[in-house]
């Protein structure tokens, strides 16, 4: 293990000389746990989030990380984060589709006890028929849990992303969990060119008594002792407190709008935006409307692209703008549902016409000119 | 826990709950209470919304009573009837969801160990039979396989209490409930059994008809789950709701259930253990 030492996350992030290697995603996320000040990492295997927690579980037995274990499924796992996320110290996991779905019950109580847990979602297909192909599928049924959602296009948005996902997640007027989402298989079992930090820098470490709730270690107030719990009540103030909580985890997630930006430059990044034909994506169907793009420029189609970075909180006044020019925006997705494509809908308020696909799901890649189909026929109405 | 912490800023004294005001007077932080010294200070529990003659509730305040280190404890609950008591409970305590108990606990103790390395803080779960032997029974044996270093304390009503009498496996064989309208087709789980075999180090199964047995077996568990593994204790809770009996023909109950054998009083102690409590205990473990 190396020496590290603390620094500013915005040096770690920003200013500190990078060094360019050619590394899976899952060694991507290996290589941000190493920076990032974890005090303990939960795993369980499913495909295609296994390796990454194995090489999370390699920097453990070096020295990186001080506690890490195997649990017993997804929702035990998750349990346990919460658990150790309650004692006061920063803790990671990572899962992804059937895994998602089975731990999906504690998600909701992760942001209902404002927990600054980071979760990595490597998503796949949702069975049945059995599957563990790539499909983005499982995001859907996330939307609404009340965590803060980024969605990662590439390894290196990976890297970054789980390091900021610390950052923002422990503001205290944030203090709700992150999911960082990247699509299994496309970007986790594939090596890109990742820009990384040295690796004898960390992240400052999590100080638990900056969490907006008490940490359970009787050693902060406030000591309970009440009467009449709101849960055994069928009155207005019990449902009026169940409410103002309810609406202050949503409000805690408006909160970190500012932080968001202020880690990842913003909450969604667009080319072209005065462009006649957008495409809006997320995830690693923003590479491939990338590729769609360059096609139709070189027929000089007017195209631009708006990558989403952060989907909770969702950037519905800056995605009306870039797109306050177009006469049609194309929604390509790697799933059946189509939820990004509501989101965006949405968003746009029926202003815009919006082009739901095209959509694969099933585990395949999608192909460039299917985007291109749509960006001609939008073109050319 | 330093008592620092509960102290009242003397601004906010004339109007804070006068609960609150006698826990930080009297409280039982860090002064090592039994059974006996009941009646003597504020207790944990302030007043419960439970039945009358719940079997629970007064199992709850006896356990409460005899934490060896109730300033340094963190109690894990799960849904059921005492979910509506732990609010009332003054100490940290989590409810996470029903039937994970086991594995936030086995998280949060991991977590405190590592921020308080050279400090006992005692997690102990508390759940029902519903928590703890069907919906979590997954977590909580795994928690046992792994060794983790945590309490787990059940209380037996052998039923669904909270939402309205439905069978557990912890139900007697025959016994008409709902959900088991023509009676319980299969044995009352043998947990007992299951916790030695699955690696608890120390496993009682008591209740509030022995108020100082209890007592012991509750604090036996916790301290051996300091250092040497697992612990279990079972204790038997009696509803008189569900199970349609006075409210104070509780303790007769489990009286009546002692003498026909289908409640056993019984305590294991692995040789670890033993040798463990000796030291403590000052070599009188039969005490």
């Amino acid at each position: 293990m190396i020496e590290q030492k603390v620094v500013a996350p915005e040096y770690l992030f920003n200013e500190a000389e990078r060094e360019e290697q050619f590394i899976t995603g899952s060694e991507a996320v290996r290589e941000a746990i190493r920076r990032a000040n974890v005090d303990m990492a939960i795993s369980y295997p499913i495909t295609p989030q296994s390796e990454s927690m194995h090489l999370v579980g390699d920097i453990y037995a070096e020295g990186y990380i001080k506690e890490y274990f195997r649990g017993e499924n997804e929702f035990a796992v998750m349990s346990s984060v919460a658990g150790a996320a309650m004692g006061g110290v920063r803790v990671f996991t990572a899962t992804g589709g059937p895994g998602t779905l089975r731990a999906f019950e504690a998600f909701p109580t992760w942001a209902g006890a404002r927990l600054p847990v980071v979760c990595a979602f490597m998503t796949r297909g949702i069975n049945s028929p059995l599957s563990i192909q790539p499909d983005t599928l499982e995001m859907a049924y996330m939307l609404d849990t009340g965590i803060i959602m980024l969605h990662a296009e590439n390894s290196q948005d990976l890297y970054d992303m789980i390091l900021q996902a610390f950052m923002i997640a422990e503001k205290p007027e944030v203090h709700i969990p992150v999911g960082v989402f990247v699509d299994g298989f496309f970007v986790t079992h594939t090596r890109d060119r990742v820009k990384i930090a040295p690796p004898d820098i960390k992240l400052p470490p999590y100080n638990p008594y900056s969490a907006p709730v008490p940490v359970m270690d009787m050693e902060n107030p406030p000591i309970r002792q009440m009467r009449d719990p709101f849960v055994m009540k069928s009155n207005f103030i019990s449902y009026a407190a169940h409410a103002s909580w309810q609406q202050e985890i949503l409000a805690a997630a408006e909160r970190s709008r500012r932080h968001i930006a202020h880690y990842l430059g913003s909450l969604l990044e667009a080319e072209n935006e005065n462009a006649q034909v957008m495409i809006v994506a997320s995830g690693t169907a923003v590479s491939q409307s990338r590729e769609a793009i360059e096609s139709a420029r070189q027929e000089g189609l007017d195209v631009g692209l708006v990558k989403l970075k952060s989907l909770r909180p969702f950037p519905t006044e800056e995605l009306k703008a870039v797109t306050a020019n177009a006469k049609a925006v194309i929604v390509p997705e790697f799933n059946r549902v189509g939820w990004l494509a509501r989101e965006v809908r949405a968003a746009l308020e029926a202003k815009v016409k919006v082009v739901g696909g095209p959509r694969v799901f099933g585990g395949m890649t999608m192909p460039p000119d299917l985007i291109l189909d749509e960006i001609r026929r939008c073109a050319n109405e | 826990m330093s008592k620092d912490f509960l102290r009242i800023s003397p601004a906010f004294e004339d109007i804070m709950p006068a609960e609150y005001r006698e826990l930080v007077a009297s409280g039982p932080y860090g002064k090592g209470y039994g059974i006996s010294d009941l009646g003597s200070h504020k207790e944990l529990l302030e007043e419960h919304p439970l039945c009358a003659g719940c079997g629970l509730a007064l199992s709850l305040r006896l356990t409460l009573s005899v934490l060896p280190a109730p300033e340094d404890t963190v109690i894990v609950g799960s849904t059921g009837c005492s979910a509506l008591a732990f609010p009332q409970v003054a100490l940290h305590n989590i409810h996470s969801l029903f039937g994970n108990q086991n594995a936030v606990a086995a998280g949060l103790k991991r977590a405190l160990k590592l921020r308080f390395p050279d400090k006992h803080k005692d997690v102990v779960v508390v759940a029902g039979d519903g928590a703890t032997a069907d919906i979590g029974l997954d977590m909580v044996m795994q928690s046992w396989f792994r060794g983790e270093l945590i309490t787990t304390i059940m209380l037996d009503n052998e039923a669904y209490a909270n939402t309205g009498g439905q069978e557990s496996g912890m139900s007697p064989k025959g016994a008409v409930l709902n959900m088991a309208p023509k009676g319980k087709k299969f044995q009352k789980i043998n947990m007992p059994e299951l916790a030695r075999e699955a690696g608890c180090v120390y496993v009682a199964a008591v209740s509030p008809a022995n108020p100082k047995r209890l007592g012991k077996a509750i604090r036996r568990a916790i301290l051996v789950a300091r250092e040497v593994g697992p612990t279990y204790v079972q204790i038997f809770a009696p509803c008189p709701t569900n199970f349609k009996f006075k409210p104070q023909e509780t303790i007769k109950r489990i009286k009546e259930r002692e003498k026909d054998g289908t409640y056993l009083t019984r305590e294991y102690i692995s040789q670890e253990a033993q040798e463990y409590l000796a030291a403590m205990e000052g070599g009188n473990k039969d005490e």
